[in-house]
């Protein structure tokens, strides 16, 4: 990086924030097209049911009705995909039955699609959403994600069971060697609880059809508009792709649940062309809590086997996951790829096996949600390992520090290879930091109060900067996980860069711009990051599993170097020396080794005013774009600490202090990096304290679907943190030398918290969340 | 169905024909068009619709537009100064990074004034119960509520 320009490394303020701040942020909800009209979507109110008939001859003629559409329509156009492939153990391909559009013939969860009416207003759909009869035979539900495949009840015809794969990662007779020769062997069952992701801007589309051009134009709240365009126009309806424009505006937070393709905007799509007007539909926070892809919701046994001096030998895990009603587009990569391969942790656990049977429930998709897959094994794996440190008297961060793998790169028994890391590093200071030491004192003075006091400890490792092509092709997904990217230099020497990523939040118009600023030698407010519009960007994988500026950036510093190889043979044009004599630096072109020089700005006009200009070598303009497709995953680690203060009168528990030391390689900004991990800490204590997505067993209904049912963090639920980037291991494998930090603080907290409350209780587990009721009854034994 | 309406919007007296079941946001966001106000739940929990109405904060979500008939009404667009200078507690956000997604950050900044403004801001765990009734899901409020504190501080300094 440029050192006299020096922005990478700097808490840069965010330039998208002032039109945040006063209001002039523009979701998808602001935007209202001409000849607008509005949709809803009718839901089921049976968890499973077979639709006997529909009646909608009073809604259809109710006043301002447009259309009302079934799923009758949709018969003929496909299902909405899933986009990874999971095999069987025993090699068969695993279970993908029908997604529709809108329900054909059965509904399989509460809020399952059944209908879509289209009025003028939105309180005319409304009214004549109520007058739809539908006549259904109501069935058996499958709700329990444990009992799903014990249940004599078919949420789909094709899938018997409810099993839709049984798959395995590692060394099944070596592990179980292993644990044939262990000192020690560590056992805990518990489920890690289905969450309920709850973005703040509802999920929203706006889709109108240009009968001119026979064009599609969608506004969506969505991570990432390129692969909508694709999934929708080639797996479902068929539309040319360069006939269809996505657009993600300003997107109000995303945490993987809108990555997905859903059926609500694809029926918008397909009826927007049918009524030859613009349908807008914006989700009740009610309608997203029965309809938004939850996350998490796997049962699990586990298994450590240990020598007598606590080195670990094997680790076994038998997970059952709730897939829901449906697969939703990455849905069944989440507990195998994204969980399994996770297992080795931080730890160099010579012997690894793991199961996953995925099932169907009559309950919403479940899908990627923060984390995705890393929080649940870090949850395993560190629950595993400080009980296995309890039960064995070993101090829980001596247990870790004799595990440690210390030598990279380093070749996990399930499938990775991590580049690089300093695993001691993070945790010493982070037991610093937290003051571990202070901790025997703060205890005594919480007791001397009647309470009890805990520490917990996570050492947390991840797979980001997703993915490389290759390896997740031979592993089953269906699509490329590069990213690409475009610098548009303009004459005058401003520059527009058109990135893949999306920003819903992450600040990428800032951090993107602080890259390129510094690389070109130029000022920030010289450099515009333009990104969320297929009709501008040339393509993208867009933004989830923390890879913005690992492959996103990446694929922008690529096209950055091809601008200024360029640059170099124009400035040795225009300087009548060798272009293996220019070197470029602080945003000059130099001849080396004399005082000749070219402005950037300088070079950038000529390539657009080609006058003087080497026309037998080169191209006019100056504008590059590049595809990167990662080597390697990158693996951001460190440790976490949670420290928290039980009322055993009450069982209500307060997180005290809560420290987060992590290794993220290099940081562009660490205001924005810290911001990050902050969310994620939130995110993480709210699913270890608060947070359940909970279906009556018997009815299926969600319980839990509105914020008072559904115990969000709030301000006064969690404390100021202790965050830390450490300087770090950069990462080896890209030009920026970044990790990924978007989804640390919700993979390392949980651990930490259960860990605590069982440290200050006593006792071997506590169930998540530990709302006071849980906690209450693990403190008085009637857990 | 619809009945006139008239209410000062950020200084400025409109008038309208509404129906008589229009939510002060719909009021707010489909008949004047200022979308800077949100709404992110359907049950007054989330606090990101939050605007001044005669000076408290006020879920515009749950409460009908003509209920708030002659009366004053800011939203986020008529917090800054008319130079386009922000208001301290905007400030006070950016500068702390108070904000991500900024969905819930109207609201937040709308009730976080109200704060100030009626109540004072005295300690970090009063900010952190004083906006109980705003959820964010980006920033897990470490940085919001160093935002409150200073933005109460700036306020003060420029009173």
């Amino acid at each position: 990086m440029n050192a006299r320009q020096g922005f990478v490394g700097q808490s840069v303020e965010r330039r998208e924030d002032t039109r945040f701040l006063t209001g002039r942020g523009q979701y998808t909800d602001d935007i209202t097209l001409p000849g607008q009209t509005h949709g809803v979507f009718l839901r089921s109110p049976h968890a499973h049911a077979r639709i006997k008939s529909i009646d909608t001859t009073a809604a259809a003629k109710a006043p301002g009705v447009v259309a009302v559409f079934t799923g009758e329509p949709f018969k003929g156009v496909g299902g909405l995909p899933c986009g990874w492939l999971i095999n069987s153990l025993d090699g068969t391909p695993m279970k993908e039955p029908k997604h529709p559009v809108l329900a054909d013939g059965k509904v399989r969860y509460v809020g399952d699609r059944v209908a879509l009416v289209v009025a003028e207003t939105l309180a005319q759909a409304q009214a004549a959403r109520d007058l739809i009869e539908v006549d259904y035979e109501v069935l058996t539900p499958v709700i329990d994600t444990a009992k799903a495949t014990a249940i004599a009840s078919n949420v789909h015809d094709e899938a018997p069971g409810n099993l839709c794969y049984h798959w395995g990662i590692g060394d099944k007779d070596g592990t179980a060697a292993a644990f044939a020769s262990a000192a020690h062997v560590t056992t805990l069952h518990f489920r890690n609880n289905r969450l309920i992701p709850n973005a703040m801007e509802p999920r929203c589309a706006n889709a109108s059809y240009n009968a001119a051009a026979d064009e599609y134009t969608l506004y969506v709240s969505n991570q990432n508009p390129h692969v909508e365009r694709l999934l929708m126009c080639a797996f479902v309806l068929g539309i040319p792709e360069h006939k269809m424009r996505v657009i993600a505006p300003d997107v109000g937070g995303g945490f993987g649940s809108k990555i997905y393709l859903y059926g609500e905007e694809t029926a918008l799509v397909w009826a927007s062309k049918q009524i030859r007007r613009p349908i807008k539909w914006t989700a009740e926070r009610s309608e997203a809590f029965l309809s938004d892809a939850h996350g998490r919701d796997h049962v699990t046994t586990a298994q450590l086997a240990l020598d007598k001096d606590g080195h670990f030998l094997g680790l076994k895990a038998d997970t059952t996951a709730n897939m829901g009603a449906y697969l939703s587009t990455f849905a069944s990569c989440i507990p195998t790829i994204l969980h399994a391969t996770l297992l080795a942790g931080q730890y160099k656990t010579p012997k690894i096996w793991c199961e996953v049977k995925a099932v169907f429930t009559n309950t919403a998709p479940v899908d990627a949600y923060r984390g995705a897959g890393r929080p649940e094994a870090t949850y395993l794996l560190e629950r595993i390992v400080e009980t296995a440190a309890t039960e064995m008297g070993i101090d829980p961060a001596e247990i870790r520090r004799r595990n440690f793998i210390t030598e990279f790169p380093y070749a996990t028994p399930v499938g990775l290879t991590y580049d690089i890391g300093d695993y001691n590093a993070t945790m010493t200071r982070a037991i610093e930091l937290a003051d571990v030491a202070g901790f025997p004192a703060r205890k005594a003075a919480s007791a001397a109060k009647g309470l009890k006091r805990g520490i917990g400890y996570a050492a947390y490792i991840e797979a980001c900067g997703i993915a490389p092509s290759s390896v997740a092709g031979a592993l089953g997904a269906r699509a490329g996980l590069f990213e690409a990217g475009e610098v548009r230099v303009h004459p005058t020497g401003k520059v527009t860069v058109f990135t893949g990523s999306h920003s819903h939040g992450q600040g990428h118009e800032t951090t993107f711009a602080q890259v390129v600023a510094d690389k070109l030698g130029i000022p920030m407010e010289d450099v515009s990051i333009e990104h969320g519009d297929t009709g501008k960007i040339l393509f993208g994988m867009g933004t989830y599993g923390s890879r913005s500026l690992a492959v996103g950036g990446t694929a922008i510093v690529k096209a950055l170097d091809k601008i200024i190889a360029k640059g170099k043979k124009i400035a040795a044009h225009l300087m009548e020396a060798s272009d293996s004599d220019i070197v470029f630096e602080d945003g000059l072109f130099k001849v080396a080794g004399t005082d000749k020089n070219v402005p950037f700005a300088s070079v950038s006009l000529t390539a657009y005013v080609p006058h003087n200009f080497p026309h037998d070598k080169l191209e006019p303009g100056l504008n590059e774009n590049a595809f990167y497709d990662p080597s390697n995953f990158t693996y951001p680690a460190g440790t976490y600490i949670c420290e928290v203060e039980i009322d055993p009168a009450t069982g209500k528990t307060t997180v005290e202090r809560f420290t987060a030391v992590d290794d993220f390689g290099n940081v562009v900004n660490p205001m924005i990096v810290e911001g990050q991990v902050h969310g994620g800490l939130a995110q993480g204590i709210g699913q270890a304290l608060l947070e359940h997505g909970v279906y009556d067993t018997e009815s299926g209904q969600l319980l839990s679907g509105s914020y008072m049912d559904y115990a969000m963090p709030r301000a006064d639920d969690v404390p100021s943190f202790h965050v830390e980037t450490a300087k770090g291991t950069p990462c080896t494998h890209n030009p920026l030398g970044v990790k990924g930090c978007g989804e640390a603080g919700a993979i390392g907290s949980p651990p930490a918290v259960i860990n605590a409350i069982c440290n200050a209780l006593g006792v071997k587990d506590v169930p998540m969340p530990a709302t006071p009721h849980t906690v209450w009854k693990a403190a008085n034994g009637k857990l | 169905m619809s009945t006139s309406l008239t209410l000062t919007v950020n200084g400025q007296s409109v008038t309208r024909d509404v129906p008589p079941q229009t939510l002060l946001v719909e009021f707010i966001r489909e008949h004047l068009r200022l979308t800077g106000t949100h709404v992110g739940c359907d049950t007054a929990q989330c606090g990101a619709c939050t605007v001044h109405v005669d000076g408290r904060a006020t879920k515009s979500c749950n409460v009908l537009a003509h209920q708030v008939a002659g009366s004053s009404v800011t939203t986020i667009e008529g917090l800054e100064a008319a130079d386009g200078t922000l208001h301290p507690m905007q400030a006070a956000f950016k500068a702390c990074h108070g904000l991500q997604c900024g969905y819930c950050t109207p609201g937040m900044v709308m009730s976080a004034v109200d704060l100030v403004q009626h109540h004072g801001c005295h300690s970090e765990a009063q900010v952190r119960e004083a906006l109980e009734g705003n959820i964010c899901r980006c920033t897990g409020y470490h940085n919001i509520v160093k935002a409150v504190i200073k933005g109460a501080a700036d306020m003060k300094a420029t009173a």
